[in-house]
């Protein structure tokens, strides 16, 4: 079976501007696949060429096998969305909003089902205008589910929540892949796709700066902190190659027979990659 | 189901949602109504006012029905990202947009029906002379007004905007178009915007079907059929989605 997602030299053109320059990444059936990065980085033009939503300038993608583009209602089927910002009739319920938009799909979810799914449904029967920020996100999601896709993006599932709200998106989320759909999530916090995601793109300006799961993200271009105490001070050194480090570290201090107390190696945190492959891709 | 079936499902949302809503029910449904009522009982007896009245209300009903609505409620559609949502499900635009404006389509063929309903049993106007004219004429309306109110949204930049917005065409239109008193009256320079805008012509054509108004209802079907076509192209031209 190919990728759920294929996307290839993918550009995107405002004018003047080109917010996506050459974008290529691979999502596989059943994965989270996290795209991370500042705002303005083009995350959200990516994932909206992705949609079907906007016109790619140049490059190749392939979404369930499908040009999104064509904007196939058979490829509409398969796919579900979660925009960042998208009302509903405010005056709809919870349970007429998801039955109704369960109606354009040929083979929905129980309705029903789907709110339980998300945790709404003591508020099954509440008007849209009276849910909470968390509660009306839980909607979106029960309404990109509802048609049972395939695959499901979630543009910045949890922006301007507090984190009791975060922490129940989550769950959802790690739902979904229990489910097996496979998800492409867009966020700017690197805890949430530390969290959410198999795999994650760190995107900046435009362009992937660094691709992995996120434990293995980073020791390629982040540095390893190795650090000691002397004479009460910490002194700390950053490398590449922490091995080499420690050996000549440890080698010179038994040379003078002393200890390294306090010894610590760090590896660099998915924070520390990101801040410093974001800051790198400022210089230039 | 077909796309058929689902601008149907749509449709039937929309006439939930109208009557969940009892604002926006009030202003474009009752206000028309309340309007024809307090005007009328003040020239109850003068049969000559009453029956420039009806059709002007009435016709004032298919543009607040139609075009004001629309124009109001595509804004705030978009603008809340409803019509973005629409779009990434497999529901066909064509079948959406078929229930919206189906449902103040409805709206605006009750509201005439009411006018002149009211209009014979409350103030003794005679019922339409011609009534598939009448029908005729209010089917145009819509058609032309819907179609004018899709397109004017798009110039709408944002929901705050859209009372002022909508009003700005709405109020002038309907004080040059005759509904409330004959615009036979009207200055010479107002007389000739009036002429040039659909709304005179479908009142017009809608005194012609009501009262036997003896105006060309030729030239008015004319006017109001060229703003349709216009309305119709802009609103597909620039449809916006977001």
């Amino acid at each position: 079976m190919p990728a759920a997602i294929e996307v290839n030299e993918l550009r995107k053109s405002y004018g003047d501007v080109e917010a996506v320059r050459g974008v290529s990444f691979a999502v596989e059936r059943g994965e989270v696949f996290g795209l991370l990065g500042p705002n303005g980085a083009g995350k959200t033009t990516t994932v909206e060429i992705l949609e079907g939503y906007r016109r790619r300038s140049a490059g190749d993608v392939r979404v369930l096998g499908q040009d999104p583009e064509s904007r196939d209602r058979r490829l509409q089927e398969r796919v579900g969305i979660v925009l960042q910002s998208s009302g509903f009739y405010p005056r709809a319920t919870v349970r007429e909003a998801v039955e109704h938009f369960a109606k354009a799909y040929s083979r929905p979810r129980d309705p029903d089902e789907t709110i339980a799914l998300v945790g709404l449904g003591e508020k099954a029967d509440a008007r849209t205008k009276e849910l909470s920020g968390g509660q009306r996100r839980r909607l979106d999601l029960a309404l990109a589910l509802v048609g049972d896709p395939e695959l499901v993006f979630l543009d910045e599932p949890t922006t301007g929540f507090d984190p009791a709200a975060r922490r129940t998106a989550w769950s959802v989320v790690r739902r979904l892949k229990e489910l097996d759909k496979t998800v492409l999530l867009t966020t700017h916090y690197l805890d949430e796709a530390q969290e959410l995601a198999d795999r994650v793109a760190i995107v900046k300006a435009g362009r992937i700066v660094a691709e992995g799961p996120p434990s293995q993200l980073g020791p390629a271009s982040a540095r390893y902190r190795v650090s000691y105490l002397s004479e009460g001070r910490r002194v700390e050194h950053q490398t590449d190659d922490p091995t080499e480090l420690l050996h000549r570290l440890t080698r010179d201090a038994l040379a003078r027979g002393e200890r390294l107390e306090g010894l610590e190696v760090a590896r660099p945190t998915l924070e520390e990659v990101y801040l410093e492959l974001t800051h790198e891709a400022d210089s230039v | 189901m077909s796309p058929a079936a689902l601008a149907w499902q749509q449709f039937r949302f929309e006439r939930r949602m109208f009557w969940r809503n009892p604002s926006a029910a009030f202003f474009n449904f009752l206000l028309p109504l309340l309007l024809l009522v307090l005007i009328a009982s003040a020239f109850a007896g003068d049969d000559d006012e009453l029956e420039v009245l009806v059709p002007g209300v009435a016709g004032m009903g298919v543009l607040a029905t139609t075009f004001t609505a629309l124009a109001f409620n595509l804004t705030v559609l978009r603008e809340e990202g409803v019509l973005k949502r629409i779009r990434g499900t497999p529901m066909p635009a064509g079948a959406y947009l078929a229930g919206l404006i189906g449902s103040a389509a409805l709206n605006a063929l009750l509201q005439v029906a009411l006018v002149v309903a009211i209009g014979n049993l409350a103030y003794g106007v005679e019922w339409p002379e011609a009534p598939l004219l009448l029908v005729a004429f209010t089917l145009l309306g819509v058609v032309c007004f819907a179609g004018l109110g899709v397109a004017f949204s798009h110039a709408i930049p944002n929901e705050d905007a859209a009372p002022a917005y909508t009003n700005a065409i709405f109020l002038p239109l309907i004080f040059i178009s005759g509904v409330f008193y004959s615009a036979d009256d009207l200055p010479e320079a107002l007389k000739v915007i009036a002429e040039a805008l659909p709304l005179k012509h479908l009142i017009d054509g809608l005194s012609d079907a009501i009262v036997g108004g003896g105006g060309d209802a030729g030239l008015a079907a004319a006017v109001v059929a060229g703003w349709a076509v216009a309305g119709i192209v802009l609103a597909v031209r620039f449809f916006r989605w977001q």
